[in-house]
């Protein structure tokens, strides 16, 4: 038997456990006012936030390459698009778009329609440059990275500092393929 | 793929265990070659000490997809043989049959890699092992008791593998 075709966005969410929104939504604030509290400086909570999204990402991987049974993508393009489209329907119920290609195909930007993470909350002024989200930013990092490819990941727009919506910019840096790990000496 | 004879194990066919369980051992090697599980139901000759095992095992299998992918003939680019290859690119060989048993095989683009080792008259047995990749997500890339990259020590995941090992056909 030939293996299973690759599932849409949509059928993996309606199969997957799901958890309420708003008990999502409020535990991430949860967690961001708790590292707010404890690090006291925005940048320190930026990085660690981006530090629990790449251990995430790390695991994430696993889990979207089990249920979504999508095969290696070709190219960068296609990464782009499979995280938008499969990725993130999977895992937060909303459909993001690929937008703004650079001329080498290694640079895109992601488009979120909605952003279930940043409902009810509002940046005070003491908080100014905390980037909220900085969580996705890490786990597509991390999350890349166990499939061989080094990105740098940075939001561009984001609504709670004021834009009109939120834009992630996926970089790639370059692909490391796999090399033989054990030395030659026996 | 069928290759005959030369393999390490007695030539005499294994004898259908009465426990009922089909499937021999399994291993699971992540992208750097550490042997994250290795199970075994039903092996009776040991030859090699389980490091040498695994090295072996890997060594095996990261050549035999070398080889594929390079002596595929309806791929248009090829490199020299030897050049590291991002995992999931290209072909990959999922199984090769020997007259005493079948190694089953299948890689993510993560780098995890899955062999089964079952008897010969297995049938395909991808859907099997992409159901055990399905179990290792939910007990052991979920647990947050365990380091990625380190050996798996996790009993719930030894039991529902082996339960689900005991079902194969």
């Amino acid at each position: 038997m030939p293996p299973a075709a690759p599932r849409s966005g949509d059928a993996i969410f309606a199969s997957v456990e799901r958890v309420n929104a708003e008990l999502f939504t409020l535990t991430y604030g949860a967690i961001v006012r708790q590292l707010l509290t404890d690090l006291e400086e925005v940048e320190e909570v930026n990085k660690q936030l981006d530090q629990m999204g790449y251990n995430i990402g790390i695991r994430l991987i696993d889990e979207f390459l089990a249920k979504s049974n999508v095969s290696r993508c070709v190219d960068f393009k296609e990464t782009a698009e499979v995280i938008a489209k499969v990725g993130f329907k999977m895992f937060l119920g909303v459909t993001a778009s690929v937008t703004n290609w650079d001329a080498d195909g290694t640079c895109c930007s992601i488009v979120l329609d909605d952003n279930p993470l940043v409902d009810f909350v509002e940046l005070p002024d003491t908080c100014q440059g905390l980037y909220y989200c900085n969580i996705l930013s890490g786990v597509i990092r991390g999350a890349l990275e166990m499939v061989s490819m080094k990105t740098e990941v940075t939001w561009i727009r984001d609504m709670l500092r004021g834009d009109d919506a939120y834009e992630l910019q996926v970089k790639l840096l370059n692909q490391v393929p796999e090399e033989y790990p054990y030395k030659d000496d026996e | 793929m069928q290759f005959f004879g030369g393999s390490e194990i007695s030539p005499s066919p294994s004898v259908p265990t009465t426990t009922g369980n089909n499937a021999h051992m399994i291993y699971v090697f992540n992208r750097n070659g550490v042997c994250l599980l290795y199970r075994e139901w039903n092996r009776p000759l040991h030859t090699l000490n389980p490091q040498q095992d695994h090295k072996l095992m890997f060594g095996l299998l990261f050549s035999l997809k070398s080889l594929t992918a390079k002596m595929d003939p309806t791929s248009a680019e090829k490199g020299n043989l030897g050049v590291p290859q991002l995992p999931g690119q290209g072909c990959s060989f999922h199984s090769f049959r020997t007259n005493t048993y079948k190694l089953s095989f299948m890689e993510t683009p993560s780098g995890i890699k899955f062999i089964l080792v079952t008897n010969p008259r297995s049938g395909d047995l991808r859907e099997t092992l992409m159901y055990i990749y399905n179990l290792y997500v939910e007990y052991v890339a979920k647990n947050p008791l365990y380091t990625p990259g380190t050996p798996i020590r996790c009993e719930l995941f030894n039991t529902a593998l082996d339960q689900y090992v005991r079902s194969i056909p």
